[in-house]
C-alpha cells in the first residue's frame, strides 16, 4: 500500500509488478492521461502542482480506508507532478485481489477520493495562450 | 495582534504574487484570516470549496491559530 507524488514518468509495469501476490486473482488499473481539450477549449499542456509532504499523508489515508472497506490485496497509486504533454500519464492507481468486484470497487474509491481530497492543483495551459487552474473561481 | 506565516498554493500563489508572508492578523480563526486575505488578495474561492493545513496538518476552519503558526492555504484541488 503505497501513494507516492512523483515527478518522473510513471512506468506502469513496474507498479503492477508490485502488485502481484500469489492469493490475487484479480488485477485492476486505472491510468489517468492528459487529454487535449477541456470544457470546449482546446489544451496543449497541463501543469500538476501538489504539497507532496500533505498529499501523501491524506493519500494514505485513502489507501487506509480502502484496505478496510474491501477485500483487497495490495493498492498503490502515483500522481505526477510538473509539466505533462497530451498523451502522459498524470495518474496511476492499481489494486490486486483474490476477486474482481473488489479490485474494481477500491480503484474507483482510491481515484474518486484522490480527485476530492488529495492536495492537487491543475493547469491547464490553452492553444489560445491563455492557462487557467482547473476548479478554481480565483483567476490569476 | 499575533504573528503567523501565510503560505498560498496553485491559483492563491499566482493571485497574491507572492507564495509566503509574514502578518501580522488579528484574525483568531483560520476562517477569518482566510477572510482577511481574501479580500486583501482577490481570492474568488468560497471557503467550503478550499482546505487549510496549520504547521502541515490539514485542519478546519474554525481552529484558533497561535502567534508563530504556519498557515496554508489550498485552492479547490483537481488531482487526476
Amino acid at each position: 500500500m503505497s501513494f507516492k507524488i512523483t515527478s518522473a514518468v510513471i512506468d506502469p509495469e513496474t507498479r503492477k509488478h508490485d502488485l502481484v501476490r500469489e492469493a490475487a486473482g484479480a488485477c485492476v488499473t486505472f491510468e489517468g492521461w492528459v487529454r487535449d481539450h477541456n470544457d470546449g477549449e482546446a489544451v496543449q499542456a497541463l501543469e500538476y502542482e501538489a504539497h507532496a509532504g500533505i498529499a501523501e499523508k491524506e493519500g494514505a489515508k485513502i489507501l487506509a480506508e480502502v484496505r478496510e472497506r474491501f477485500q483487497i490485496l495490495a493498492a498503490y497509486c502515483e500522481h505526477r507532478v510538473g509539466k505533462l504533454a497530451i498523451g502522459d500519464c498524470a495518474v496511476w492507481v492499481g489494486v490486486s485481489a483474490a476477486h474482481r468486484g473488489a479490485a474494481f470497487d477500491a480503484c474507483r474509491y482510491i481515484i474518486d477520493e484522490t480527485k476530492a481530497r488529495v492536495p492537487i492543483w491543475k493547469k491547464e495551459h490553452y492553444a489560445s495562450g491563455a492557462t487557467g487552474w482547473v476548479n478554481c473561481a480565483t483567476k490569476v | 495582534m499575533i504573528e503567523i506565516t501565510a503560505r498560498y498554493f496553485a491559483a492563491f500563489r499566482e493571485r497574491a504574487g507572492r507564495d509566503t508572508e509574514r502578518l501580522s492578523t488579528t484574525a483568531r480563526t483560520a476562517a477569518e484570516l482566510y477572510g482577511e486575505l481574501a479580500r486583501r488578495h482577490g481570492f474568488a474561492d468560497s471557503m467550503t470549496r478550499c482546505k487549510v493545513a496549520v504547521n502541515d496538518e490539514l485542519t478546519d476552519w474554525d481552529v484558533v491559530l497561535t502567534a508563530g503558526d504556519e498557515v496554508l492555504f489550498f485552492p479547490p484541488v483537481a488531482g487526476g
